[in-house]
């Protein structure tokens, strides 16, 4: 069956997911449509790239059992690599092409160096190297300000047909300009689309089986004959280049590239809780985890906000509600589902059947 | 008074999702040697593991000078009496000889008296008091690691293959020192696979197989027959005299 | 000496040291490195004692971490929330105290400090007892999930403290007489920096003397190396674990107040910054090994201050390449530890 090419034999298995499922895809493929406003489209793109960025971290936490906290470096790696070649070269698609082809090299270098070094010892070993990894790259993004930007990042213009003032037709359809935004944003979905089913057929094909059997006993994958440390390698290099693309396509839509957007740790935590809450080990676990942690973090923080005014009298609980403190509840919601919900979402939906 | 000190009824242990021990009846009689013979991965280890709480039994039960241990924590049985010598020796490397010894002395210092009766048959261990026991050889290791067990009298002995890989010279000097242990009358379960080693020392025998005991009985009665020892040890006389 | 030492016979037998050299060697080789390099030594001499104080630092901050970790093989990634606690803890002494704290005496102002620091490590000692219940150990032996719940513990405590002390940062400026420096010849030297040196060393050196004179500190080094032995010897390792936890977590805790006063200012995130150089210390030093943490601490400190003189651009990135040079010559850090 088609479907069941295009998905890798991987399906929702619960009815309530595949529902969910349907409406994030039809509400991401539409959305330019359905929700015209300039923040729901940059909400819904954001979705896109994050789905993608989830989805590759999961490749490695949930299908390996490694704990990276370099994911977003390879991110940046991206942003930054089309960023700057967009912003030095000029904006042509040649300077997109090669900022990815650059950017895809130095993170495979990089992944493939960490993985070597660190992937045969345990892993807590890999988590922390990643972690002193990933601040020092980010420390020195920030700190090479006359080449990145530094702090400020890079604002840089994109190729013709994916500026805003560019028109494919002259008139509005459904009330929507086909304008060269609207070409970004569906280049940026089926971009995002193509590489998820990617990530779905390689966690579904005979290799992905292999990185589940070293999670769940790499001792005894060890012995059938696999050599862990390859698979391991391979799966990092995997994700990391998986990583660097969302990086480009989310530097292409924002047309911008800074250390607050990709490597802040920040993105790091959202991406773990991303996949925690949505559930670890199933892809299906980013598609949902992402479209509502963005959804809340972009439509929530504005509840928390009138109910901290509200309770503006009570110093200490207007202080817990502030939106600022939207990462406190996170924390909170993280840590209570590694306990009590380790399939997240997903998880869940499945086992109710 | 040959009453069992420590008696294991229908016992089995899985180690993660492997069954290794499969209903083991075992009685170690008060103030004996007992041997526990079989061949590898018989589940020896994984029988004294039990016993000492490191692997908790999923079935069956365990009794130990009167009192239920099949549920209790390893330090809880290790106070209740029970000293074990593992088969890598468990010596912390780090520590010296002395302390090595004063930890497993629950008073603050050893015994002078008790510890010169230990120099008497390890005499290795004085010599090399003050050196960390992570430079030690191989055979001294393992009296370090005897001589910590008995560093202070304790109910009973748990020792797991000590001849493993040592000289005839050293493994003289471990008979010795069971046999003292037994003047005592010390009880001792003690696995062995050197069957020339344990044919004198042992009162009664058991003998292991895929996670049963499958013989046990008085040592006598296994040493003259040699039938027996052929069809269970897999021995004959001639290479193991 | 007790009855039970064979005195003849240890004295004949010498027992041969079993100190591993060349780890320490490469503390001087690097300061004596640095000096051509750095050219000027009075800078030399201000930048080795910043160095120094730094390393000092961290390493009080870090040798709790590492001894948890070989104690009962938990990894602690929530570790940096104790240093911004005790920071912030501190605060609550300090800013009411400001008079003693300005006073031209430093009577006062140590009194000041003691009691800063002593509820400072009051209070992680107890959130560290109260994290090891509650974070910790239902997690026990799954590494994925620690590294996960003890990232989200810190991520919770770092948002508390906002919660607690607002969103800003806050100054924390030193006590009178420990401000400015005194010149040794040339070289400036910050009189604060000679006080966290000495601290430093204080706090190495009671650890030293714990881990090897005592039957409780024995028990912590044997543990390490083969907790399950401990256990067959009759001894709860599960105390002494909590026990190593929660004065690791207070240490974290004196360190923030150090680190804080260094630093003049307080961040909730000042905690997670450090855990950084934290971890590549405790990697250094060969996870588990109080020795090693402490060379692996001076030894990043320096490197730091060097760097960050030389060529300040890459100073974070230079303790990585100083990581990867240490793996490179020894794959499991300066001082592996004997593992069953
Ligand atoms: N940690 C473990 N995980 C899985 N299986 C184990 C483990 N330890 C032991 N086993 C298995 O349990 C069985 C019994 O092992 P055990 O060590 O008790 O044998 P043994 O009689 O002591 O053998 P030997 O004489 O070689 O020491 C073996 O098949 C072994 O593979
Ligand atoms: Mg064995």
């Amino acid at each position: 069956m088609m479907l069941h090419r295009i998905l890798s034999g991987d399906f929702p298995r619960s009815r309530v997911l595949a529902l969910a499922l349907l409406v994030v895809f039809a509400g991401l493929a539409l959305a330019p449509f359905l929700f015209p406003g300039a923040r729901a489209i940059n909400v819904a793109a954001t979705i896109c790239v994050f789905v993608v960025l989830v989805a590759s971290y999961d490749l490695l936490l949930g299908y390996t059992g490694i704990v990276s906290f370099a994911h977003t470096m390879f991110y940046g790696i991206g942003a930054y690599g089309v960023g700057l070649s967009l912003y030095s070269v000029g904006p042509t698609w040649g300077a997109v092409f090669m900022g990815l082809t650059l950017s895809l090299m130095l993170s495979l270098a990089l992944a493939l160096l960490i993985g070597l070094f660190s992937l045969r010892v345990k892993a807590i070993f890999y988590a922390m190297i990643t972690l002193a990894v990933a601040s020092a790259f980010a420390v020195l993004a920030s700190q090479l300000s006359d080449f990145t930007g530094g702090e400020d990042g890079r604002t840089f213009s994109v190729p013709e047909a994916l500026r805003p003032g560019f028109r494919l037709v002259e008139n509005e359809i459904f009330g929507t300009a086909i304008n060269g935004k609207l070409l970004t944003y569906y280049l940026v979905f089926f971009s995002a689309l193509a590489l998820f089913l990617l990530l779905l057929r390689v966690v579904n094909s005979p290799f992905g089986r292999v990185l589940q059997a070293i999670r769940e006993n790499d001792f005894r994958a060890e012995a059938l004959g696999y050599r862990t440390v390859v698979y391991r390698t391979l799966a990092n290099c995997l994700s990391a280049a998986t990583a660097t693309l969302a990086g480009a396509l989310m530097a292409l839509w924002l047309r911008y590239a800074g250390p607050q957007t990709t490597l802040s740790f920040t993105i790091m935590m959202d991406i773990l809780l991303i996949v925690v809450i949505g559930g670890m080990g199933t892809l299906y676990g980013s598609v949902v985890g992402a479209a509502l942690f963005l959804l809340a973090q972009n439509y929530l923080q504005a509840l928390m906000k009138q109910a901290s005014d509200g309770l503006a009298a009570v110093p200490l609980l207007a202080n817990l509600l502030h939106p600022d403190r939207w990462l406190l509840w996170l924390g909170v919601l993280f840590v209570l589902s590694v306990y009590f919900f380790p399939t997240g979402i997903v998880g869940k939906l499945r086992s109710r059947k | 008074m040959s009453e069992a000190m420590l008696s294991l009824t229908g016992v089995h242990t899985h180690i993660g999702q492997y069954h290794i021990l499969q209903g083991v009846d075992l009685t170690v009689p008060r103030g004996e040697l007992t041997v526990l013979l079989g061949r590898n991965g018989a589940g020896k280890t994984t029988t004294l593991r039990t016993i000492m709480g490191l692997w908790h039994a999923s079935r069956g039960a365990l009794l130990f000078d009167g009192e239920d241990i099949t549920r209790a924590a390893t330090p809880h049985i290790a106070c209740a009496g029970i000293a074990y010598v593992p088969e890598n020796m468990g010596i912390f490397s780090d520590l010296t000889v002395r302390e090595n010894l004063l930890l497993a002395a629950r008073a603050d210092e050893p015994n002078a008296a008790r510890l010169e009766w230990i120099f008497g048959f390890f005499p290795a261990l004085k010599k090399f008091w003050n050196q960390a026991a992570g430079t030690l050889s191989g055979g001294q290791k393992q009296m370090l690691a005897i001589a910590r067990a008995i560093v202070e009298p304790r109910k009973l002995l748990l020792v797991d293959e000590p001849t493993k890989g040592l000289a005839p010279a050293i493994i003289q000097s471990l008979i010795v020192a069971f046999r003292e242990l037994k003047a005592m009358e010390t009880t001792i379960l003690l696995v062995e696979q050197n069957f020339g080693f344990v044919k004198s020392l042992g009162d009664t025998v058991a003998v292991m197989d895929d996670g049963r005991i499958v013989h046990s009985g008085p040592m006598a009665g296994l040493a003259e027959n040699r039938e027996l020892q052929q069809k269970l040890l897999g021995l004959s006389l001639d290479t193991h005299q | 000496m007790t009855t039970t030492t064979p005195a003849a016979t240890a004295d004949a037998e010498l027992p041969r040291l079993r100190l591993d050299t060349p780890p320490l060697l490469v503390l001087p080789i690097l300061a004596l490195l640095a000096l051509p390099l750095i050219g000027s030594f009075p800078t030399w001499v201000t930048l080795t004692v910043a160095g120094l104080a730094m390393g000092m630092m961290i390493f009080i901050m870090a040798s709790g971490l590492t001894l948890v970790f070989g104690l009962m093989d938990v990894l602690n990634f929530g570790h940096g929330a104790f240093v911004s606690v005790g920071a912030f803890t501190a605060t609550l002494v300090l800013l009411p105290m400001q008079g003693w704290m300005q006073a031209d005496s430093v009577l006062l102002n140590l009194a000041a400090l003691g009691l800063a620091v002593a509820l400072a490590m009051l209070v992680t000692g107890l959130l560290g007892w109260a994290f090891e219940r509650v974070v910790v150990m239902p997690v026990y032996g799954q590494h994925l999930k620690q590294i996960l719940i003890t990232m989200g513990g810190m991520i919770v405590a770092e948002q508390m403290i906002h919660v607690v002390w607002g969103p800003d940062q806050i100054p924390l400026p030193l006590p009178t007489s420990f401000r400015g420096a005194i010149l040794v010849g040339d070289a400036a030297i910050e009189k604060y920096r000679l006080i966290a040196v000495a601290v430093g060393l204080i706090v190495f050196v009671a650890m030293f003397l714990i881990l090897n004179r005592t039957k409780i500190g024995l028990l912590i080094r044997a543990g390490v190396e083969n907790g399950e032995m401990v256990e067959a010897l009759g001894y709860r390792i599960r105390r002494l674990f909590v026990g190593v936890f929660v004065a690791g977590s207070a240490l974290a805790g004196l360190g923030g107040v150090l680190w804080g006063l260094y630093k003049e200012t307080l961040t909730a995130a000042m905690g997670g910054d450090i855990m950084v150089l934290v971890f590549i210390v405790i990697i250094i030093g060969g996870l588990g090994s109080v020795g090693g943490c402490f060379i692996g601490a001076l030894l990043v400190a320096l490197v730091a201050n060097y760097a960050g003189f030389l060529a300040p651009k890459i100073a974070l990135v230079s303790n990585i390449l100083l990581m990867v040079a240490i793996l490179l010559w020894r794959p499991q850090g300066l001082y592996p530890v004997a593992k069953r």
